[in-house]
């Protein structure tokens, strides 16, 4: 079992140290359960899952973040990756002329020991089996990563990366948003295939509606920087049902 | 009109290398050799006859030296367009003929590790890679080859080097040496014409279709491993030929200038298809003309990848001569730090129905500089001539800097006319996101370079294209800090 800890982490935009965003989190995940976190607009949820894995705009203040005992705070965001940390963007970046077949192979690839050479053959089996589980036609390889694609088309592009990278840990930015219903049920369906002993996913989003798919093991509430509530997946409906302004209000009467 | 692009300008009169990368280790290495015949440096009628003598040529020839010596003596240089780096070449310090039998005195063992490495990463054959290396003076690949050229012969195709040609099918050499591109083309052409040596002489029989592509890297020596090749391609009615030129590897070289002429005419229905990739040591001037003639029917295309160099000038083209003509430029140009990359296109529409394309990728690295020269000329007495243009630039990192120069002049209302120029930027949060899948900032990076050009890529025949996704690896890997 492998674990994702995230220790006081406090987080700045590069640009502006002295205004911290994330102002002190405490989060542990193991893998083989599901947490969400869930939090109004401007509260600090993708910041961070971007610090997390290493984006450059970040700055970690203080804190830590480790991984099955080791921190990762000075490693690359492409050591952090490969030592299995995943981020599904909201909002990937296009990579003109560059097929998603060819970028993925390069991603696998980069996983293997120098020297060691990919299984061509394997590899496409592989990923028409990771296609056909998300409903992904596969002429869909041959297109340029994310270039003119749909929102729907974007997010399920994330879905096959990650299923077929097989990370440890997966943080998931706002995977709901810009999905139709239809997609969403899709993209849902994809990530519960995965669940597993082997995966731990962090889900970060604005809305319950997600979480009527992908049902959480541990729902936390984020606000201003913190964990403010934790609880399992009632906790979700009771957000939905009350709004925000609950967990406001709560957090005024303490 | 002048799209530019400036970031801080670059100083042209400091020119300067400032940053080290593994371009720069490639490019940079240089052995002193003993030659056999040297024409000793500087540039006199003196050096022209001695050429013309060693070479045993006809009269004609020497006079047509002589004369473009004078041409060339006479013109200045074109920096009222042109960058004034070209100050900076000194032409008495050149060498301007080295034959073959040199004897180079070094060994393998020699040669430093880091260039082995990037031979071994090129996937240069052993063999070629001590010739590259400056080891062996001559690569005897004929064998390798030989079939190839047994084939084409039993077919026809004269296919030799151009001193020889010279000497041998005078009668074809002569009628078509020198028309396209005139000695007084330009400096460097009539420097060229001057001192030329080396270089191929290709003629393809009427309906003859070349099967396999006619590589120049068959025949590399010494000779046409040099600095003033002169190539002359006659692709004769119906007949089709693609040929091939330059490698990926860095190129041992002992001067800083090239200067190469290479002519190509097209006859009635003729296809050419002319290949080059090339990757220069940083502290060459590589100055080329090259330019076909296409009649009736006729296609010429110009497949050109500039990688390394201090600075290329190098703007092939095509003259529509016939009805129907086709001409098209295809054009990849890298400009690492300390490199110019001044590329470009000219397509002139001289007769009816006539159709040029002009399709132009320029990367520009850290300091590198990419600029983009185009010239579409259609007079207003034709009628049905189609020109399409489309420049694209790829910036990496804040000091690069391009420049975009198209001058398209059109006269007369039958003519179609498209003009596209785009620049874009690897930004950081497309590196941050293919590192977010595993891969490292210089993998990212090549990515992003080989996805920008590999629409163009797609075209070069298989060897090169593999060859110049390695050799952008390579730079890449230089360019990340």
């Amino acid at each position: 079992m492998s674990s994702l800890e995230i220790r006081d982490l406090v987080v700045a935009l590069t640009a502006t140290p002295d205004k911290p965003i994330v102002k002190g989190l405490n989060l542990t995940i193991k893998t083989g359960e599901v947490h969400a976190i869930m939090g109004p607009n401007g509260t600090g949820k993708s910041t961070l899952s971007k610090a997390i894995a290493g984006h450059p705009d970040y700055q970690i203040i203080s804190g830590d973040v480790i991984l099955d005992g080791k921190s990762i705070l000075e490693m690359e965001p492409d050591e952090r990756a490969r030592a299995g940390l995943f981020l599904a963007f909201q909002y990937p970046s296009e990579i003109p002329g560059v097929s998603i077949a060819n970028f993925l192979r390069a991603a696998v690839q980069a996983r293997m020991a120098e020297g060691e050479e990919l299984d061509a053959t394997g590899y496409y089996k592989k990923l028409y089996g990771k296609m056909d589980m998300l409903k992904i036609d596969r002429k869909f390889t041959s297109r340029s990563v994310n270039e003119g694609f749909s929102g729907g088309e974007k997010k399920r592009c994330e879905i096959l990366q990650m299923a077929m990278l097989e990370p440890s840990f997966s943080l998931m930015d706002e995977t709901d948003s810009g999905l139709d219903i239809d997609a969403l049920k899709i993209v849902a369906e994809g990530v519960n295939a995965m669940r597993g002993d082997k995966l731990g996913v962090l889900l970060i989003t604005h809305y319950q509606r997600l979480l009527d798919y992908i049902v959480p093991d541990f729902v936390h509430v984020m606000y201003d920087g913190r964990i403010v509530k934790s609880g399992d997946k009632s906790l979700a409906l009771e957000l939905e049902a009350k709004g925000y302004d609950w967990v406001k209000t709560e957090l005024a009467a303490v | 009109m002048s799209d530019t692009t400036t970031l801080p300008p670059t100083d042209e009169t400091t020119d300067v290398n400032p940053v080290g990368g593994i371009d720069q280790a490639v490019g940079d290495f240089q052995y002193k050799v003993d030659y056999e015949f040297d024409a000793g440096t500087g540039l006199s009628e003196e050096t022209v006859r001695y050429i013309s003598s060693v070479k045993k040529e006809a009269p004609w020839i020497l006079e047509f030296r002589l004369k473009a010596l004078k041409t060339f003596l006479d013109k200045p240089m074109p920096t009222h367009w042109a960058t004034t780096d070209l100050n900076n070449i000194d032409f008495s310090k050149i060498r301007y003929y080295l034959s073959q039998g040199q004897k180079p005195k070094r060994t393998w063992d020699e040669v430093p590790d880091d260039i082995k490495k990037t031979f071994e990463r090129l996937g240069i054959p052993e063999q070629e890679r001590k010739f590259l290396a400056g080891v062996e003076a001559q690569f005897d690949s004929e064998a390798a080859y030989s079939n190839i050229k047994d084939i084409v012969s039993k077919q026809g195709v004269i296919f030799c080097n151009s001193t020889e040609a010279l000497r041998e099918h005078p009668e074809i050499f002569k009628k078509f040496f020198g028309k396209v591109i005139p000695t007084g083309d330009n400096k460097f052409s009539a420097l060229n014409s001057a001192v030329f040596s080396g270089g191929s002489f290709i003629y393809v029989p009427p309906g003859v279709k070349v099967a396999q592509p006619l590589q120049a890297y068959f025949r590399i020596n010494a000779e046409n491993f040099g600095q003033f090749e002169r190539t002359l391609i006659i692709a004769d009615e119906g007949s089709e030929v693609v040929y091939m030129e330059g490698c990926t590897a860095p190129k041992f070289s002992t001067s800083t200038l090239h200067s190469a002429v290479v002519e190509l005419v097209a006859l009635k229905g003729a296809k050419i298809q002319y290949i080059t990739v090339q990757n220069w040591a940083n502290n060459v001037f590589n100055l080329v003309t090259k330019r076909g003639v296409a009649h009736e029917d006729a296609e010429i295309k110009w497949i050109d990848c500039n990688i390394g160099s201090r600075l290329t000038m190098k703007y092939p083209g095509v003259v529509l001569k016939g009805k129907r003509a086709r001409g098209e430029v295809i054009s990849i140009a890298l400009a690492n730090d300390g490199q110019h990359q001044d590329t470009g296109a000219k397509m002139i529409h001289a007769a009816d129905d006539t159709t040029s394309v002009i399709v132009a990728k320029s990367i520009s690295v850290g300091q590198g500089r990419s600029t983009y020269r185009g010239q579409v000329h259609i007079p207003k007495h034709l009628k049905g001539c189609k020109n399409n243009t489309e420049c694209d630039a790829l910036l990496i990192n804040s000091n690069s800097r391009t420049d975009t120069y198209p001058a398209i002049t059109v006269r007369g209302d039958t003519h179609s006319v498209q003009h596209e120029a785009s620049v874009s930027k690897v930004n950081e949060e497309q590196i941050f996101y293919m590192q977010q899948r595993g891969l490292t900032e210089a993998q990212a990076m090549s990515l992003a370079v080989n996805g920008f050009v590999n629409d163009l890529v797609r075209q070069f025949p298989m060897e090169y294209s593999v060859e110049l996704k390695r050799l952008i690896d390579l730079e890449m890997e230089g360019s990340v800090g």
